[in-house]
């Protein structure tokens, strides 16, 4: 238990990633107003690619943009790039996914009047 | 490392804010200055390209989506009372959580150069990249160089989106 509690204490990223990811599918699932879903939907995705964003890390690294013009490069120096190539294509995705779920959610609304979810199921009895 | 412990704070309290505030156009804003955050971290990871697109996207374009939505709907929260918790987030939120704890040992150091993530493939690129494609900027040279077809088809995704926004919105239909 010590020990676990040693690793968490190391990882402040991780405990703020598990914090965001869990209390943004808590809102998902137990809060009846569909725009705060769709906010916790947006913290649970911007958590997971915080959480792959911090794996590119390296102590005393900069940013992954050659400082030289010769060919011989240390990469001990420069952050890993390849997760911030990944999660450049995913937060578009996830802006996607957003549009088309906020455009359900408004026609939603000008069928039933409401954005709350308890309101809606009323209406579809 | 040392303006981190507060930034990552500042994260978890905007998240708060958006999800706790019952007026929704502050709770979209909140979530924007939460987009913020999020990018002021990465851009002290090292990840600029990811803390732009951040700004930009997360930030911008998202609360410009949002509001658009509370424009055309309700702006206010009108739930008063406060629903019954479903018990299928009292049972599975915790079992997830302490699966999380329970893998969080088994993860790289924060930092680690030696890291998985960062042994494999990722040296091939930021020595070779210079060389093969002429960009100093290694993201862009994995976005548009070896992942091209990628990042090109991923413009298909944003149509299709689009699309959907289209049908869905569309007026005057029964």
């Amino acid at each position: 238990m010590g020990e676990l509690l040693q690793t968490l204490i190391q990882r402040p990223n991780f405990i703020v990633f598990a914090i965001l990811f869990l209390w943004g599918i808590y809102i998902m699932t137990a809060h009846p107003n569909l725009v705060k879903k769709l906010i916790g939907l947006y913290i649970v995705q911007t958590s997971v690619i915080f959480f792959l964003v911090a794996f590119s890390a390296k102590e005393g690294a900069t940013v992954p943009i050659l400082l030289t013009d010769t060919a011989s490069v240390d990469a001990l120096n420069y952050a890993n790039p390849l997760p911030h190539a990944l999660t450049v294509t995913a937060i578009v995705v996830q802006i996607a996914t957003l549009g088309v779920s906020l455009a359900l959610v408004s026609a939603i609304y000008r069928k039933f009047g409401s954005l709350d979810e308890d309101e809606i199921l009323e209406q579809l009895k | 490392m040392t303006f981190e412990l507060p930034l990552l704070i500042l994260l978890v309290v905007t998240a708060a804010g958006a999800i706790m505030v019952k007026d929704l156009i502050s709770a979209v804003f909140i979530l924007g200055s939460y987009s913020f955050a999020l990018a002021l971290v990465w851009a002290l990871l090292g990840a600029v390209d990811v803390a732009f697109v951040e700004a930009v996207v997360g930030a911008g374009l998202a609360t410009v989506f949002f509001l658009l939505t509370l424009f055309g709907t309700n702006e206010k929260d009108t739930h008063i009372r406060r629903p019954p918790v479903p018990w299928t987030a009292i049972v599975g939120l915790p079992i997830l959580g302490l699966l999380l704890l329970y893998g969080a040992g088994d993860l790289p150091a924060f930092g680690d150069a030696n890291s998985p993530a960062s042994i494999h493939i990722s040296p091939f690129y930021l020595e070779n990249s210079l060389e093969q494609t002429a960009t100093p900027n290694v993201v862009t040279a994995v976005l548009m160089d070896y992942r091209s077809f990628d990042t090109f088809i991923e413009t298909i995704v944003i149509f299709t989106a689009g699309i959907a926004c289209a049908l869905i919105l569309r007026k005057g239909d029964s």
